[in-house]
């Protein structure tokens, strides 16, 4: 088992240096090839993890059921984005089409290891170097069209973000003081050393560093008041990373402060760190449903919705309940399906009418026979709709508030959950769902007229993987996908 | 516990002021080139506090740690940037949102909080006096001003550079003892952040002919 874990590490990564030497056709092949490869052997990874305490590979690798939930998350991610990408790049011919390619396709698959990374590694030192090598990466990668757009999205995001990271390091350095206390001066920051000792901790060296924590990685998440990078970034980086900052960027940020929570939780008890969460998550609920509301940007959009579904799972996690956060695992999975499919279908209309403006967008379902109506029901998805899989997320979220006596705060999620569909749907139906436009009214409306046809079999294919993966995780869960969910859902609950 | 600081404590203490007000020194610097040389000066003490916690806690893997740190921060990282500000041909430090004295205000301010919020957790510590690591979290505060005040990108980039050494003085008090491999990982991430932040500046540099951050206000909403 232990080899699996070494695997995953090491094929993205050879993977990446390879394709900056080949051309870029051999590229797209090989990274779709990586990331099935990645993408099977988490999900083979599954059984143990749902059975056994937990796998581990030498002294820095270790894996149990909730890193193994945030590892299929973001593998899955990096298959149906390469299958996306393969469709989505238009590379001029010549020299320049080719550099680019091939510096693409080298990040991507940097950026996707870097992230596969972060749940494997065993400890909070190595989780946060994991996580900033995720940022730096990732702003090259937002940087790569050149741009004005782009370049101000990605000096905006590195330096937000590293200041986050800064937070984030004062964090784990408190934490290691906190074991020093038990441990003596020089220990690992191994999770089970610290899982182990962490209710000896004193409380509040515990409670600095958790809210540190959150604070600092939260920047990553798009918590509000720290995600202002988000919208600029998502918007202005090719649409493939923007759905892989989107779907498992956020997730593996929000999968360290569960390792925060985790230790915190049995220093000071449950109700503390819940609390910090809570206020966090309906602060960005909050904030993101009212921005869904007034949104040209199809991908501004999209990254609003990011931020409504991280401060879902923030709130989720803030329930405590142990179906609420078997809610908030599933969801994690949920939504890094359903706004990779959105954002894919985005790439999709941005190819296909040459903007992200929604109001030069009209007719968007018959200009895209396929892509068209699939984009619409990721939308859907993402707005909570049945059948899909973030339904079911959702209403375990709900029901485990209802039966806290908080319940309040449920009714509130439910509202703002509300408002953030009205939102969604609103600019989906306007511009997907309207119809084409007439060329000769062309000059009053503004909507760009196209032919009927879809720009590439590829997306089409990303955008079925994503949905018929929605669907399962809606309508049936598979039995040992179930179980470990629940083991997980009993890792973060508190011992006591 | 004697009220009167050991020497040991007393050179902690001021190796940890010198780093506080090496920033408060770039908060004020007009010239680019002078607030990377006062980063360079700020890293030079901080491999110093290094090499002295290592000499007398006897903490061999420290001297390592120091080595690279002194390498990276203080010859590597000034020459990069004094090398891209050659190139960009402009010396003059974006000019603050606010006034200079409101800005040493609110950095003197923020600097008190940190040092009283941190002071009043009472960590102890084995390795340096606990004071050194409220100074430290003043550090790491006042850089935040410098990156929120000034509007270049040298500016910023540098702010978050000595924001980390900030955090470095107050891993040398609480986390002498992290495991050499950690520490290492620490600063070839600095590394390739440091390379990440360069190429970005020359981009920015690039597509605008300026260092100033001011045109960048396009994206909103």
């Amino acid at each position: 088992m232990s080899s699996l874990l070494v695997a995953i590490i090491v094929v993205p990564f050879v993977v990446a240096v390879v394709t900056y030497f080949v051309p870029f056709r051999v590229s797209k092949v090989l990274t779709v090839g990586s990331g099935s490869i990645t993408f099977g052997l988490s999900v083979a990874l599954i059984p143990t993890a749902a059975h056994h305490a937990q796998v581990t590979a030498g002294g820095l690798l270790r894996v149990d059921a909730l890193s193994v939930v945030f590892l299929v998350a973001s593998t899955f991610l990096y298959a149906a984005t390469a299958v996306f990408a393969a469709g989505y790049l238009h590379l001029g011919r010549g020299a320049a089409g080719n550099r680019y390619g091939r510096r693409f396709y080298a990040g991507l698959n940097l950026f996707c290891w870097s992230m596969a990374a972060v749940p494997l590694v065993n400890g909070l030192a190595l989780l946060w170097v994991a996580i900033e090598i995720t940022t730096v990466l990732s702003a090259l990668l937002v940087a790569i069209d050149d741009t004005d757009g782009a370049t101000e999205a990605s000096w905006k995001y590195l330096l937000i973000a590293s200041l986050g990271l800064g937070v984030a390091l004062l964090a784990t350095i408190i934490m290691y003081y906190a074991g020093t206390t038990v441990f003596g001066t020089a220990y690992d920051l191994s999770y089970t050393k610290l899982l182990a000792g962490a209710s000896h901790f004193p409380p509040d060296v515990v409670r600095l560093s958790f809210v540190l924590a959150v604070l600092g990685f939260g920047t990553k998440m798009g918590l509000f008041p720290v995600h202002t990078w988000l919208p600029d970034a998502h918007s202005e980086a090719p649409t493939p990373v923007s759905a892989l900052l989107s779907g498992s960027l956020l997730a593996v940020s929000f999968y360290a402060i569960l390792r925060y929570f985790q230790i915190a939780e049995r220093t000071l008890g449950p109700v503390f760190p819940r609390n910090v969460l809570l206020l966090f998550g309906i602060a960005s609920l909050l904030l993101a449903a009212l921005y869904l509301l007034s949104q040209r940007d199809l991908k501004r959009l999209l990254a609003y919705s990011s931020v409504e579904h991280m401060g879902i799972l923030a709130i989720g996690m803030s329930f405590g309940v142990p179906i609420a956060v078997v809610g908030v695992l599933l969801h994690v999975l949920a939504h890094a399906a359903a706004k990779g499919t959105a954002f894919f279908g985005a790439g999709s209309v941005i190819r296909k009418y040459a903007t992200k403006d929604m109001a030069n967008i009209r007719g968007g379902i018959g200009a895209l026979p396929w892509s068209g109506p699939m984009l619409v029901a990721a939308v859907l998805a993402l707005s909570a709709m049945p059948p899909f899989g973030i339904f079911r997320s959702e209403f375990l979220i709900v029901s485990g508030g209802l039966s806290d006596p908080r319940d309040t705060v449920a009714a509130l999620l439910v509202i703002l959950v509300t408002i953030a569909f009205f939102g969604l749907s609103w600019f989906t139906t306007q511009t997907m769902l309207s119809p084409d436009p007439d060329p000769t009214t062309r000059g009053g409306t503004g909507a760009i007229a196209v032919a009927k046809g879809e720009v590439s079999i590829w997306i089409v294919v990303s955008m079925v993987i994503g949905l018929v993966a929605l669907v399962i995780l809606g309508v049936h869960l598979p039995s040992q996908l179930s179980q470990l969910l629940d083991r997980a859902a009993s890792e973060l609950g508190s011992p006591r | 516990m004697s009220h009167v600081p050991s020497t040991y404590a007393g050179v902690a203490d001021t190796a940890a002021v010198l780093v506080l007000l090496t920033e408060f020194a770039m908060l004020r610097a007009p010239l680019l080139r002078s607030q990377v040389r006062l980063y360079a000066f700020q890293s030079l003490v901080v491999s110093a506090l290094a090499v002295f916690v290592a000499a007398s806690r006897h903490i061999d893997e420290l001297y390592v740690l120091a080595l690279l740190s002194f390498l990276l921060k203080v010859v590597l990282v000034p020459t990069l940037v004094l090398r891209l500000l050659r190139g960009a041909d402009a010396d003059l430090a974006g000019s603050p949102v606010v006034g200079m004295a409101s800005m040493i205000l609110i950095a003197i301010g923020v600097s008190a909080f940190g040092f009283f919020a941190v002071g009043s957790l009472h960590v102890h510590s084995v390795a340096l006096p606990t004071s050194a690591l409220a100074i430290a979290a003043a550090t790491v505060l006042v850089a935040f001003v410098l990156i929120i005040l000034r509007s270049d990108v040298v500016s910023q980039a540098i702010g978050f550079f000595s924001l980390e050494n900030g955090v470095s003085v107050a891993s040398l008090v609480v986390a002498s003892g992290l495991p050499l491999v950690v520490e290492v990982a620490f600063l070839f991430d600095l590394l390739v952040a440091v390379v990440v932040f360069g190429v970005i500046m020359r981009v920015h540099h690039g597509r605008t002919n300026t260092l100033s951050t001011d045109e960048l206000d396009r994206l909103k909403g």
